[in-house]
């Protein structure tokens, strides 16, 4: 394999790994900070007990995307010179903002959260991870607003450098405002960022679940599921809502995107969305439509019936995305969201209604059901990366011109191997820390000074 | 001078600033680590070594993320080939952080011998590695990496020449004394009283290796060439020598937390000697000098470096505002009881 195969191979499985982490980090905050606050509000210890178990948690999961992540800042220096030195008039920008505005933020704060219990005042700790949670949802922003430039490259001039011996042409920043305000960037970023909010509630209501199940610490764990439930529910219309946006953005911007998630061969107007797909790339149609709702493909992408949608076959082989797996990816990620709406309608009423822990055939559906988020954010971050292919920026620089030419096969090959064997290992004892510390529950007493009559609220 | 060249200049100050800030805030937490399986006698000691970093780990090591991204954005031609030329070396570098930073936080989370020996090893791993790489790294950067019009001709095995070697020793033995001074701090009792005298011994170590390295560099790299020409500058490296002499007169003044505070000016003059010489090179070629990266030659566009400047006018000060104050809640030396109650993080 070249250099470029194995270096796609390694960007994908690092970024994707970083993003099993990510997403828990988004949502999970920002329902510790509410718990917490709810405590400083009411006085209420159960309250307290909650952030400190569900805080506990986030703190496993948080190591692991920080460490992953340092490792994503530094890959397309290593990976992607050429890609780097092509746009990092544009792109460094974004990467530098986040980490003097949010990763600071973050940590700092999260180590004052940690350790700070008796150290500050019950409204200052509160404060502290109220700014992790919002620091974290900065950083996405920024990273997001990066990423979506990679998608919609706007605001910037394709520069040569005369005389530069190292670089002789690349693209410039021409509009600042541009690039910050992508609308690109911004729909990927309330998408991805409420993603992470169903994944969390997801997550937060599953293992509740598991303890309503046995039962253990009851009071507790209904309170976390129905908070989870509500937080679950709004966010995951608003998912289905930004999804939605995003499938026009890129109709406005990638045309071959766009054929490929709807696997529309012919350029032609009206297009209608079939249910049941199978798409032959070899023979450049589909093998099999069923069920299909006329006009509804065209409906969706242009927010007109009659709009027309460019075809795969208008579109240059060598142009066009992998069409099979970004069509099925896109299909299940929005099949699962369909399904996790169903489901949080579901909790919401029964949680309301008390009735949660009469059904357990339900709270055992929750359990597994904790998988749906992660798959289905991971398929998203393959509609969006592979079928931006075989562009790295889309309409301005391949992925295979992208590549560090000092690095050769074997050493990415090396690289390769060792992040996938120490990202397995870290994996598996991240799994077993979270597994446990979530079946043993929250601490049985809170630690003296802690409860509602503490010091300095 | 045209407000792009001012601009790269600020840029260079900045990037230096950086990294200057990113050695010393995490050159104790290395030191740290290296010190942890031998100066910790028992349980209780290594939690109050772990717990000294806990809670400011993570935002020290941020710094070397902004030193990163800050070089992509202001100098994206060094970014970009500086990190794929030493490709494997990084590599390494990123899995001992990888392994520092899970280490720090995983040991505590599960009561068994095993596990916790496991992590043990991986701390003290995570303290060294770093230390003796980032000295190769700068060491050879100092010397010039062989780059030329058809790229880069090194290898992984010619970056460990003795010149870099050295510089890595060096690292060692600043973050060392660094990081027991540090513990020295922020303990009470035995530990404390250890890791002081332990300062005291290593130091002599530390200014045998630092005066090996002034002379070396001397010999083999071009940082003196900025000093000769105006030997004004010579007061940087003089003021760094001084700073380590003093860290001795402190310590046998009996003051930790001013041999600390010398040591942190040390970490930070050493680095300032170096940058100095580089300037105006980020990374000079030891091949051909026209394919050295420059502040000219790899720099962002001023539109980029303006929007930057903004950004770090905004965002730097109050970053260190609020470290200063977390930094300030924890202040003085650790509560052995505060170590016991807190189990749970
Ligand atoms: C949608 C959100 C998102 C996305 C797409 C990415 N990240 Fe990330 N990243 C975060 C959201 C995030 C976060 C939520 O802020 C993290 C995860 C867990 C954490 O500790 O912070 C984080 C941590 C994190 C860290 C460690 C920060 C620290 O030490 O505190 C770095 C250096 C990066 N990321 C860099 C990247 C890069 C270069 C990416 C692009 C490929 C990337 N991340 C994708
Ligand atoms: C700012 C954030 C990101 C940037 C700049 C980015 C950029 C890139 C780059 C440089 C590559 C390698 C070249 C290529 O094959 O396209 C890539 C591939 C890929 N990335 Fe991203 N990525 C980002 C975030 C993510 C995240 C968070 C995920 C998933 C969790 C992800 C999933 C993928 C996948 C699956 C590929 C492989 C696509 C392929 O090579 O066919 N990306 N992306
Ligand atoms: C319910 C209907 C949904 C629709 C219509 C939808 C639509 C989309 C589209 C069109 C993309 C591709 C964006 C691009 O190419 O740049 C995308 C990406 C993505 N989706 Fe979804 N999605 C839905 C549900 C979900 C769910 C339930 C999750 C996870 C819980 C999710 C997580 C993601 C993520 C992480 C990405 C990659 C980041 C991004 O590009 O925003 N999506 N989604």
């Amino acid at each position: 394999m070249d250099v470029v195969t194995l270096g796609r191979w390694q960007f994908a499985i690092t970024s994707m790994f970083h993003f099993i982490f990510v997403p828990l980090t988004l949502g999970l905050s920002v329902l510790v900070a509410w718990m917490e606050w709810r405590f400083v509000k009411t006085g209420d210890g159960t309250w307290l007990r909650m952030a400190r178990f569900w805080g506990r948690l986030f703190v496993i999961n948080f190591v692991l995307g920080v460490v992953t992540g340092i490792t994503m800042e530094f890959q397309f220096g290593m990976n992607w010179a050429e890609y780097s030195k092509y746009v990092g008039d544009i792109f460094g920008a974004p990467l530098a903002i986040e980490a003097t505005s949010a990763f600071f933020m973050e940590s700092v704060f999260l180590g004052l959260w940690m350790f700070g219990w008796n150290k500050v005042s019950k409204k200052t700790h509160a404060w502290s991870i109220t700014l992790v949670a919002f620091a974290t949802n900065l950083s996405a922003l920024w990273i997001l607003l990066a990423n979506g430039w990679m998608q919609n490259p706007v605001g910037a001039n394709i520069v040569e450098l005369a005389g530069n011996p190292l670089v002789s042409r690349r693209a410039e920043m021409a509009d600042v405002f541009a690039v910050f305000t992508n609308p690109y960037g911004w729909v990927k970023f309330f998408h991805t960022v409420l993603s992470g909010y169903v994944l969390a509630a997801f997550f937060v209501m599953g293992v509740s679940a598991w303890h309503l199940l046995k039962p253990n610490e009851v009071v507790l764990f209904k309170r976390s599921f129905k908070a989870a439930a509500v937080f679950g529910l709004v966010s995951g219309f608003l998912v289905l809502g930004t999804g939605d946006f995003h499938g026009s953005e890129i109709a406005k911007t990638q045309p071959s995107k766009l054929a490929a998630l709807e696997a529309v061969w012919e350029t032609h107007k009206g297009v209608g969305l079939s249910i049941v797909v199978i798409p032959d790339s070899e023979a450049e149609r589909n093998s099999l439509e069923l069920i299909t709702i006329p006009k509804l493909a065209s409906l969706l992408a242009y927010r007109d019936p009659d709009a027309e949608i460019k075809g795969l076959k208008d579109i240059p082989k060598d142009l066009r995305p992998p069409v099979g797996l970004v069509f099925h990816s896109f299909r299940l990620m929005v099949g699962i969201g369909m399904l996790m709406l169903l489901l949080s309608i579901a909790a919401v009423y029964l949680s309301f209604r008390d009735r949660i822990e009469a059904s357990p055939l339900f709270l055992k559906l929750m359990i597994p059901a904790m998988a749906l988020p992660y798959i289905a954010g991971q398929l998203g971050w393959i509609v969006a990366e592979v079928g931006r292919q075989p562009w790295i920026v889309y309409g301005v620089l391949k992925t295979a011109d992208a590549a560090s030419k000092s690095v050769d096969a074997a050493q990415v090959l090396f690289s390769l191997v060792a992040f996938t064997v120490v990202y397995s290992l870290l994996g598996a004892v991240d799994a077993y820390l979270l597994v446990t510390s979530a079946k043993a529950g929250p601490e049985a007493r809170l630690p003296a000074g802690l409860d509602a009559t503490g010091k300095g609220v | 001078m045209d407000a792009l060249y001012a601009l790269q200049v600020t840029w260079f100050v900045l990037w230096g600033v950086l990294w200057s800030v990113y050695f010393m805030l995490d050159g104790f937490v290395l030191g740290m680590g290296m010190l942890y399986p031998f100066m910790a006698r028992d349980e209780k000691e290594k939690r109050t070594m772990i717990a000294t970093v806990g809670p400011v780990w993570d935002g020290n090591e941020v710094w070397l993320i902004t030193a990163g991204g800050a070089t992509f954005a202001a100098f994206p031609t060094t970014y970009a080939l500086m990190f794929s030329y030493l490709y494997t070396a990084l590599l390494l570098l990123l899995f001992s952080l990888i392994i520092r930073g899970v280490s720090i936080e995983f040991r505590g989370k599960v009561e068994k011998q095993g596990w916790k020996r496991f992590w043990d090893v991986g701390i003290f791993v995570g303290g060294m590695l770093p230390a003796v790489l980032f000295g190769i790294a700068f060491g050879n950067i100092f010397q010039g990496l062989p780059m030329d019009a058809s790229g880069y001709h090194g290898t992984l095995v010619g970056l460990f020449n003795p010149y870099g070697l050295l510089a890595g020793v060096l690292f060692v033995f600043l973050f060392m004394v660094h990081g027991a001074l540090y513990v020295s701090v922020k303990t009470t009792g035995g530990l404390s009283r250890r890791a002081a005298a332990f300062a005291g011994r290593s130091w002599s170590v530390l200014a045998a290796v630092a005066i090996l390295f002034l002379v070396h560099t001397y010999l083999s790299t071009g940082i003196f060439a900025n000093y000769l020409a105006s030997p004004v500058l010579f007061l940087l490296p003089l003021a760094a020598v001084s700073s380590l002499a003093l860290i001795r007169l402190q310590l046998s003044r009996g003051s930790l937390a001013g041999a600390f505070a010398a040591s942190c000016s040390t970490i930070v003059l050493v680095c300032a000697t170096g940058f100095v010489g580089l300037f105006p090179n980020l990374i000079p070629s030891s091949l051909d000098t026209a394919y050295s990266m420059t502040i000219t030659n790899s720099s962002s566009s001023v539109a980029t470096l303006a929007v930057m400047t903004v950004v770090a006018l905004v965002f730097v000060p109050v970053v260190i505002a609020y470290k200063a104050w977390v930094y300030r809640v924890f202040r003085g030396p650790l509560n052995p009881e505060d170590i016991d109650s807190q189990k749970v993080y």
